[in-house]
C-alpha cells in the first residue's frame, strides 16, 4: 500500500493508504478527525472542506495519496491550545450561525480562506458568492453571512472581538 | 471506488511512456471530474497517474502575441492572473465563474479541456478564441480538437501540455449557469483578433460549436444587436431536466448578445 506522508493541524503522520482513500476518509477512520464531514457524494455540499496548504478544498474529492508532503489543517485544528475559538468560530457562535451543525466545519473553513483571500474586506454580495460551495441546510445563510463579516472584521484587525462586533 | 495503482512521474516523457505501457490507466490532474466519476463506479482504470509533479506543466506566461497556459494550471490561478487579466480579461472573468472556490482550487485547464464535457466552460474559451492546444505530441488546432460529447482529437497516450490563445482585440463571454453545480446550460463566447470573428456557444449542443451564422451577422457588423435576427435551431441541441432544447436555443441568442456587450 503507498506511504502518505502528510502534517495535519501541526503534527505529522505517516501512514499506509489504499490508493483510493480519499483524503476525508483518511481524515475520519485512520486519524479519527471526525470533524471534518461528509454531505454528498456529488462533491457539492462542502461540508468536507478542510485547507491544504492554507487554500480551502473538498477533502471528498481529493485523493490521500496526492497529499503526500502536504500541509493540511483540519476544523480541529483552528483553536488554540488553550482552546481559545479562532475568531470564525467564535463568531459562528455569537451570529446563531448554526443549527445542527452539520455543514458548520466546512463553512468555517471555507470562510476563513475567503477572509485571508480578500484583505481588502468582502462586501455581503461577495461573501455569499464566496459560499456557493457550501450548502447549509437548515440555519439558513443570513446569520453564516454576518458571522463571517464580523470575522474578517476582527483577522482584518478593524475590531478587537467578536463580541464588540456583534453590538 | 475500485481500487487501481498510483504513479506520480515527474516529467511530461515518463507520464506519457506510463500511460502508454497500460491501456487502461488514465491520467489525474485536479481530479474533480475524474474523482466523482470514479466513486460513482463510471470508470474503472487500472491505474492513475498523477500530473502534479510535473514542474513542466504549469504556469501561466506571454510568448509574442499570445498567452500560454500550462495544462496544470488551476482555474483560480488563471482567475486571478494579473498575465491574463491584461491581455484577455474574459478569459480570467470565465475561469472565476466555474463552479465554487474550492473547485478552482483543484480544478485545471487541461482536465477540463481534456474532458470536453458539453456544460463545461473553457471549451468556449478555447475554441471562441481559436486557441491551439498543445499535447506531448503535436500542436492541434481548436477547430480541430473538439469532437462533440466528451470526445477530443487526444489519443490514448497522448497528454495535454498547454493551451496557447492568440490575444484577442477584443473578447466577451456569457452564460446560464445551473444554478446548483454553475455548469453551463447555455454559453457563449464571442471574439475579434487575429483568429478572425467567432461567435462560439457551449452548454447548448452535444458539444462546443461555432454559430457562424452569428459569426457573419458581427463580422458585417459588430454591435450586440447584430446577432439580434439569428435564429439558433433547437434541432440537436441539448434536451434535460434543467430545460429543453428550444429553451436552450433561446437562451443562446441572449447569451450571444450579453457576451457582446461584455466584449464591448
Ligand atoms: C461541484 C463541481 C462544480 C463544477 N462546476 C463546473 C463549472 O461550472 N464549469 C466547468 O467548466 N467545470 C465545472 N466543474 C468541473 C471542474 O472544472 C473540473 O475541475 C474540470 O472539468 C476538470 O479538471 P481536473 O483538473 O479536475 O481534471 P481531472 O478530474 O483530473 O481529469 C478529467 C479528465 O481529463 C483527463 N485529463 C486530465 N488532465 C489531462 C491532461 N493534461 N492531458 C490529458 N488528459 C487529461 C483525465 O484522465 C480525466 O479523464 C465542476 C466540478 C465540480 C466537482
Ligand atoms: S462531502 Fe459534499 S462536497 Fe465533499
Ligand atoms: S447548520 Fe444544519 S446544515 Fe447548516
Amino acid at each position: 500500500m503507498p506511504q502518505v506522508t502528510l502534517t495535519v493541524n501541526g503534527k505529522t503522520h505517516s501512514v499506509a493508504v489504499e490508493s483510493r482513500t480519499l483524503l476525508v476518509e483518511l481524515l475520519r477512520e485512520k486519524l479519527r478527525l471526525t470533524g471534518t464531514h461528509v454531505g454528498c457524494d456529488t462533491s457539492q455540499c462542502g461540508a468536507c472542506v478542510v485547507h491544504i496548504n492554507g487554500e480551502s478544498v473538498k477533502s471528498c474529492t481529493t485523493l490521500a495519496v496526492m497529499c503526500d508532503g502536504a500541509a493540511v489543517t483540519t476544523i480541529e485544528g483552528l483553536a488554540a491550545a488553550d482552546g481559545t475559538l479562532h475568531p470564525m468560530q467564535e463568531a459562528f457562535r455569537e451570529y446563531h450561525a448554526l443549527q445542527c451543525g452539520f455543514c458548520t466545519p466546512g463553512m468555517v473553513m471555507s470562510a476563513i480562506d475567503l477572509v485571508q483571500k480578500h484583505p481588502e474586506g468582502l462586501s455581503e454580495r461577495e461573501i455569499r458568492e464566496g459560499l456557493e460551495g457550501n450548502l447549509c441546510r437548515c440555519t439558513g445563510y443570513h446569520n453564516i453571512v454576518k458571522a463571517i463579516a464580523a470575522a474578517a472584521d476582527v483577522m482584518h484587525g478593524k475590531r478587537e472581538t467578536i463580541a464588540a462586533a456583534a453590538e | 471506488m475500485y481500487d487501481f495503482a498510483y504513479h506520480k512521474p515527474a516529467s511530461i516523457a515518463d507520464a506519457v511512456k506510463l500511460l502508454a505501457a497500460d491501456p487502461e490507466a488514465k491520467v489525474v490532474s485536479g481530479g474533480h471530474t475524474l474523482l466523482p466519476a470514479l466513486k460513482h463506479r463510471l470508470n474503472k482504470p487500472t491505474s492513475l497517474i498523477d500530473l502534479s509533479g510535473i514542474a513542466d506543466l504549469k504556469g501561466i506566461k506571454k510568448v509574442g502575441n499570445s498567452i500560454v497556459i500550462g495544462a496544470l494550471t488551476r482555474h483560480v490561478e488563471v482567475a486571478t492572473s494579473e498575465i491574463v487579466a491584461a491581455a484577455i480579461p474574459a478569459l480570467a472573468y470565465m475561469a472565476s465563474h466555474i463552479g465554487d472556490n474550492q473547485v478552482r482550487n483543484r480544478g485545471t485547464i487541461g482536465g477540463s479541456v481534456s474532458n470536453n464535457d458539453p456544460a463545461a466552460d473553457y471549451p468556449g474559451a478555447v475554441l471562441g478564441l481559436g486557441a491551439t492546444v498543445h499535447t506531448s505530441k503535436r500542436k492541434i488546432a481548436a477547430d480541430d480538437f473538439f469532437q462533440g460529447m466528451f470526445t477530443t482529437a487526444l489519443e490514448a497516450d497522448e497528454i495535454l501540455t498547454a493551451i496557447e490563445f492568440p490575444i484577442p482585440e477584443k473578447a466577451g463571454y456569457a452564460k446560464m449557469k445551473n444554478p446548483a453545480s454553475r455548469y453551463v446550460m447555455a454559453g457563449a463566447f464571442v471574439s475579434k483578433g487575429p483568429m478572425g470573428v467567432r461567435v462560439v456557444i457551449n452548454g447548448a449542443g452535444p458539444g462546443v460549436f461555432r454559430q457562424s451564422a452569428m459569426e457573419a451577422a458581427l463580422a458585417a457588423s459588430w454591435a450586440p444587436g447584430a446577432v439580434a435576427g439569428v435564429k439558433q435551431d433547437a434541432d440537436g441541441l441539448n434536451s434535460d431536466i434543467h430545460g429543453s432544447a428550444e429553451y436552450r436555443a433561446h437562451l443562446v441568442g441572449v447569451m450571444a448578445k450579453r457576451a457582446i456587450i461584455a466584449a464591448g
